[in-house]
């Protein structure tokens, strides 16, 4: 559905202009949620800019829908982003007009009638669950209610491409959810294509299918939500992973000498993640029984990502057999790593 | 009562038919002088706003034109302006003095004026409202119409009042220079015959007017905001 291909953005000069994006390829499929992580800076909202061409590229060429935008002229690019919905982090409602005003704001000039424009407008405040807010004003509506009303007058124009930019930043975490599944219902109802822009891993691991993560510019890591997070390859990518669990605060435990991972001899505190999508298994009480081994929890941390579990336990492991424990764990596809033996 | 006035504003109470006429003449005045304001200023200041570096008609030959043209006719004072001014007055009405007289003096007060006033309230609309209208496709007449002017009702409405109150300052200086008007009978009777009940009933109607074109611009801003 949507296709960059070496894709730049410089901003100023050639030479000593900010390179806000550079190259950049990748390829949105129709009707999934992609998301884009990176921190402020990284170059993620002017890389969605690119998609609608809100930013020109300065280089690389911008396939929405089978038509190469940044071959367009003007006019034919403004009919095109009719079909490319965009949200925003701080709503970018229209003070002036009402609630139902600004769902019908992308209306004006197409063929329904007024009719048809009030009915439409109607249907879609019922869809984002604002039905009885259709007098009132933005000034009068909380944060997530206004994202919920401009999620609405996104879809006014039936866009086949919505995209969010940091659309739950300003939100609180619950709110944050609740936004998250209305886009998740949406896209699930009518195959719109998502694009999420954010710098929350929550977000993505929430909702999205596949993510790209950026860096100074560039889309260094990209691939499927669940690999991502179970066997990141960079650095920025396990860090934004460690935000998200709990599993790497034993390091800090382990750095101020805690009393909870101090460790008699024999002992070892070892952190096991899940790597692959198959695990099920009753792991823990397998090697326990199998091997004579004793397991003290530190931490766990489990989350269900398209439909399989993720992440892990930390644990001080003790018996005679534990590296034997250990193998049989990788042979599991379950990653072991010994953080300190005793 | 006609008594109790004539022994308090004795010479106004003389020529109350002058000082309707001088009334008249100063509604006149700010009607045609703000009406054409109106028509030509929120234009000129749509068109100052959006060719300024990053606006969304960018064009810099425009924008300087027009930036200068504001800033020089602004800076002349008002009395002096409508002096220099008698000449083309005369090219274009036909005269240089009375209502008809003043018109053109007064539109170069105020178009700039109220150019730089609609500039500024277009600058308060959020760049974020412009982003999400171009991301829906919007062309930049239809920004112009639908996001800037009419989310900037309350801004330009404020510029307009007090556009229209200075243009109630210069109808009184263009008096003084034979335009007619309350300024105009406030000098010649008031001031030039020592008549000072005469100065005191202008001030006082002027102080009304004015007070009156305020809370009209007050209404208008408050009914606009939301």
């Amino acid at each position: 559905m949507i296709q960059l291909e070496h894709v730049s953005k410089t901003f100023g000069g050639a030479e000593s202009g900010v390179h806000a994006v550079r190259d950049v390829s990748l390829k949105i499929e129709a009707g999934e949620i992609f998301g884009i992580i990176g921190y402020s800076g990284a170059g993620k909202s002017t890389l969605v800019r690119c998609i609608n061409l809100l930013e020109r590229p300065t280089e690389g060429t911008v396939t929405v829908d089978g038509r190469e935008l940044t071959r367009m002229p003007e006019r034919e690019l403004r009919q095109e982003r009719k079909k490319i919905s965009m949200i925003f982090q701080h709503f970018n409602l229209m003070p002036s007009r009402t609630v139902a005003q600004n769902v019908a704001f992308p209306l004006k000039g197409s063929a329904l009638t007024a009719e048809q424009q009030a009915g439409k407008v109607k249907a879609l405040l019922e869809l984002v669950g604002l039905p009885d807010k259709a007098g009132a004003y933005p000034s009068q509506l909380s944060g997530g209610q206004k994202q919920r009303v401009a999620i609405a007058r996104a879809l006014a124009s039936d866009p086949k491409v919505l995209l969010c930019d940091e659309a739950t930043s300003a939100l609180d975490p619950q709110t944050t959810r609740s936004i998250l599944r209305l886009i998740q219902d949406i896209n699930r109802k009518t195959g719109i294509t998502v694009v999420i822009i954010t710098h929350e891993m929550a977000v993505v691991k929430d909702v999205c299918q596949r993510v790209a993560v950026m860096d100074g510019g560039r889309v260094v890591e990209m691939g499927d939500v669940f690999s991502i997070f179970s066997t990141p390859r960079e650095a920025v990518t396990r860090s934004f992973i460690a935000t998200t669990s709990n599993l790497s605060k034993v390091e800090e435990l382990i750095e101020a000498g805690s009393p909870m991972v101090e460790l008699k001899p024999g002992e070892m505190i070892v952190r096991m993640t899940y790597t692959r999508k198959n695990v099920s298994e009753a792991i823990i009480s397998d090697i326990s029984r199998r091997f004579g081994i004793d397991i003290n929890i530190i931490y766990s941390n489990l989350e269900v990502i398209e439909d399989a579990p993720l992440g892990g336990l930390v644990a001080i492991l003790s018996g005679d057999r534990v590296q034997e424990a250990l193998e049989y764990w990788t042979s599991k596809n379950v990653r072991a790593e010994v953080l300190k033996r005793g | 009562m006609a008594d109790f006035l004539s022994s308090i504003i004795p010479n106004v109470m003389e020529k109350p038919d002058l000082l309707w006429k001088a009334f008249l003449q100063t509604i006149q005045m700010v009607g045609i002088a703000g009406g054409i304001s109106l028509v030509l200023g929120i234009p000129l200041g749509v068109l100052l706003f959006t060719t300024k570096p990053g606006g969304i008609l960018q064009n810099r030959p425009v924008h300087l034109v027009v930036g200068k043209f504001c800033d020089i006719f602004r800076s002349i004072p008002f009395i002096l302006l409508a002096v220099m001014l008698l000449g083309l007055s005369r090219l274009i009405m036909g005269t240089a003095i009375g209502v008809k007289g003043a018109i053109i003096p007064l539109l170069f007060g105020t178009i700039p004026y109220l150019a730089r006033q609609v500039e500024g309230a277009l600058a308060e609309v959020p760049d974020g409202l412009i982003e999400a209208a171009q991301a829906m496709g919007c062309s930049p007449r239809e920004i112009v119409w639908r996001v800037y002017l009419r989310e900037s009702i309350p801004g330009i409405a404020r510029g307009v009042t007090i556009t229209l109150i200075s243009l109630i300052n210069f109808t009184a200086i263009a008096g003084a220079i034979g335009a007619g008007g309350l300024g105009n009978f406030a000098i010649m009777y008031g001031h030039g015959k020592n008549q000072p009940d005469i100065s005191v009933v202008v001030v006082l109607i002027i102080i009304v007017l004015v007070s009156l074109i305020q809370a009209i611009g007050n209404q208008i801003v408050k009914r606009s905001t939301h």
